[in-house]
């Protein structure tokens, strides 16, 4: 199914062909990374809150065994029934033989991010259960019979005038209306009577608490609580990283969250579910692997386990505002995906890491910390030396290798490059040459560095001190851009 | 099911050893709480929830909730209230079987726990609801909360509550809302349209 997806870079070419769309998508995504500044910047403790939910994701991915136990044992207490699925298909049959025990073939299902990593939707379908999505953006792109393209605002590929044209066709909205609190309306009505006739209602779960055995779900539409406490049955599923230890953690993630997702205090609706409801109400759990255990055993990556899915990397990453979710064709998107997928399967996502500038933007962002630039940086190492590196980029990097090891080829390349710009120039610039496409060239100038460093330093000193100063600088290359990083604290807007 | 097994012995045989191959890892934080609390937690808590949306209105007692509500409520029918000092204000019993038939409910006047000033978050538990659903199904809500047991952050009002003393317990900021066109924010998603807050005393 998925040989045939496009890779980053193409992707983002089509994304790009209507420069309207890219631009507003790029300037939203940019206003909402600013509403997090100001939200975070209003908490004095903003960095010792990251640094403290940092240590406690450390602490749960050094016990998860026995925190999983812990909340397995307190849950089924609480009258749970707590399932663990190895990878996709188990959770997806759990899901359907629980649906095919109460006899449903229709299922609500509010936002989950692990069930788009699990395809759970077209799996239910070909079983014949027909699935709505009740989260506004999510039932917008399922409608559209698209993925999500953010984990936390799924429409934001789109202007109001395609969920205009789109609601007149499904919900039979006024043709040409597209007032979003027209179209919300009417998916109000519309999605209220789908919360009142499902008897089974899925949920995610943003955070599950391993002292008490109960979970908590985030949302700002009401959706999931319209789902859950209307369906005679809610299951709710979740990757096992979604466990912390104690209730009064909850008090710095919540903190955080919605902070660093939206720039809001918090989400309208915290919902703390324990029991399920005493009119006989079933209340399923399952805890999801699907890579994750092989991700916490590769000790360079395993912290993008702490991930709490708020979205920040990806609003503020200069990429992915503007090449857009679906190019990432992965269920994360954005730099936390690039991070993610390549564990989750490396051939097809070998493609993801280098869909990235290295900025560290996203890393100075990211509520728990996680060192994504430097993930991203490393995978392209694995990916390389696993061989999942496309010919053309191998090719080019083994060339530049040797020029960038000869002084002399560097020198004869070089200048041969400028002259070739200065006076034939269509070489260059014309559709062959990938790094045209989306950019004018430099004008090439006259002369190198190294000649104006070599003729203008012979007028004062002599010509040996210089040569060994070109040596010196030509070993020592361009200072590390960690250095300017690492200071954690949030860089300047990076600009186009 | 083995996967259950199989999962735990993947864990245990991946997760980082603390101080091995996890250098910079340091023991789970005892106690979390910041910042300074303010002395005076009713403006803080009334801005923000202004901020995101709702309605708040400061009570001497329920006498002024009541003239307050009839104002903004004259003809409203369908009203269920879990408050004990505003029971009268009730036209809908909640003594019903099936939570379905809540989507008639066009105003739930319920109480709250605790109120939290930094993001305007009100605390409450089934046992104020009744219905689970009420607090959503309903299409207006208001939320009756003491200035006394309003707190500062979040992590001071998680040291007041015990999360598992009932089945559910929700955190409410505001009307429910959504900016998934556009990002056009739009009050009124799934949830209640409007949130009007009491601070009573």
């Amino acid at each position: 199914m998925k040989t045939t997806v496009p890779d980053h870079a193409t992707a983002s070419v089509a994304f790009n062909r209507d420069e309207s769309y890219v631009d507003w998508h790029d300037e939203t995504l940019w206003f909402v990374r600013q509403k997090r500044d100001r939200a975070a910047q209003q908490l004095p403790e903003w960095e010792e809150l990251r640094e403290t939910a940092s240590r406690i994701k450390d602490h749960v991915l050094a016990n998860l065994d026995e925190l999983l136990v812990e909340f397995e044992r307190k849950a089924q207490t609480n009258g749970i029934t707590v399932y663990w699925a190895a990878d996709a298909q188990e959770h997806n049959q759990i899901v359907y033989d629980i649906l095919k025990s109460v006899g449903a073939n229709h299922m609500v299902k509010s936002k989950s991010m692990l069930t788009e990593e699990c395809h759970l939707n077209p799996f239910l379908k070909e079983r014949g259960v027909e699935v709505i999505d009740s989260d506004l953006g999510e039932r917008i792109v399922q409608l559209r019979g698209e993925p999500p393209s953010h984990i936390v605002l799924p429409a934001i590929h789109l202007k109001k005038k395609d969920i205009g044209d789109l609601f007149h066709k499904h919900l039979g909205t006024e043709k040409g209306a597209t007032d979003p609190q027209y179209l919300t309306e009417a998916a109000r009505q519309h999605l209220r009577e789908t919360f009142l006739t499902r008897r089974v209602a899925l949920t995610g779960v943003n955070f599950a608490i391993a002292e008490t055995g109960g979970f908590v779900v985030c949302t700002n539409e009401g959706n999931a609580d319209m789902g859950a406490h209307l369906a005679d049955v809610h299951i709710a599923s979740m990757g096992f990283e979604k466990i912390i230890p104690k209730t009064e953690h909850l008090g710095v993630f919540l903190r955080l969250l919605a902070r660093s997702a939206t720039g809001q205090p918090i989400t309208t609706y915290c919902s703390h579910f324990h029991r399920p409801r005493p009119d006989g109400q079933q209340m399923h759990l399952i805890i999801v692997d699907n890579g994750r255990s092989a991700q916490l055993g590769r000790p360079e990556f395993r912290n993008s386990l702490k991930c709490i899915r708020c979205g920040a990397c990806m609003n503020t990453c200069p990429v992915y505002r503007r090449s857009g979710g679906h190019s990432y064709h992965n269920a994360v998107a954005g730099p936390i995906g690039a991070i993610l997928a390549p564990n989750l399967n490396m051939r097809e996502n070998a493609d993801l890491p280098f869909a990235s500038t290295l900025c560290g933007s996203c890393s100075n962002v990211c509520p728990v910390k996680i060192d994504i630039d430097k993930q991203l940086y490393l995978w392209r190492q694995v990916l390389a030396k696993e061989g999942y590196i496309g010919g053309a980029k191998k090719a080019g990097l083994q060339l530049a290798a040797k020029v960038l090891a000869s002084p002399t080829l560097y020198k004869w390349t070089f200048r041969t490059g400028r002259m070739v710009m200065r006076t034939m120039p269509f070489v260059v610039e014309n559709g062959l040459n990938p790094w045209f496409n989306d950019r004018e060239m430099p004008t090439a100038p006259k002369e190198s560095f190294r000649q104006w460093w070599t003729k203008n330093s012979s007028q004062e000193s002599g010509v040996g001190s210089q040569e060994s100063a070109v040596r010196r600088a030509e070993v020592s290359g361009p200072p590390s851009r960690s250095q300017e990083v690492s200071s954690g604290t949030t860089q300047p807007a990076p600009t186009s | 099911m083995n996967s259950r097994e199989n999962m735990l012995a993947a864990i245990r045989q991946n997760k980082p050893a603390p101080g091995v191959d996890a250098p910079d890892w340091q023991p789970l934080p005892t106690r979390v709480t910041f910042g300074e609390v303010p002395t005076d937690l009713v403006t803080p808590f009334k801005t923000v929830l202004q901020a995101i949306g709702a309605t708040v209105v400061e009570a001497a007692g329920y006498a002024d909730v009541r003239i307050h509500l009839r104002a903004n409520f004259p003809d409203v029918s369908n009203v269920a209230v879990t408050v004990p000092e505003l029971g009268d204000l009730a036209d809908f019993s909640l003594a019903i079987r099936d939570p379905h038939e809540l989507e008639l409910i066009n105003l739930a006047i319920l109480p709250g726990q605790w109120g939290v000033a930094e993001n305007g978050a009100i605390w409450l538990t089934e046992q104020e609801m009744v219905h689970r659903a009420l607090p959503f199904i309903t299409q207006h809500l208001v939320l009756v909360v003491h200035r006394e047991d309003l707190v500062a952050t979040m992590h001071q009002a998680y040291d007041r509550i015990q999360v598992d003393e009932t089945g559910f317990g929700v955190f409410i900021a505001g009307p429910s809302k959504t900016a998934d066109i556009e990002q056009s924010l739009v009050i009124g998603a799934h949830g209640a349209r409007s949130l009007i807050v009491y601070i009573l005393g």
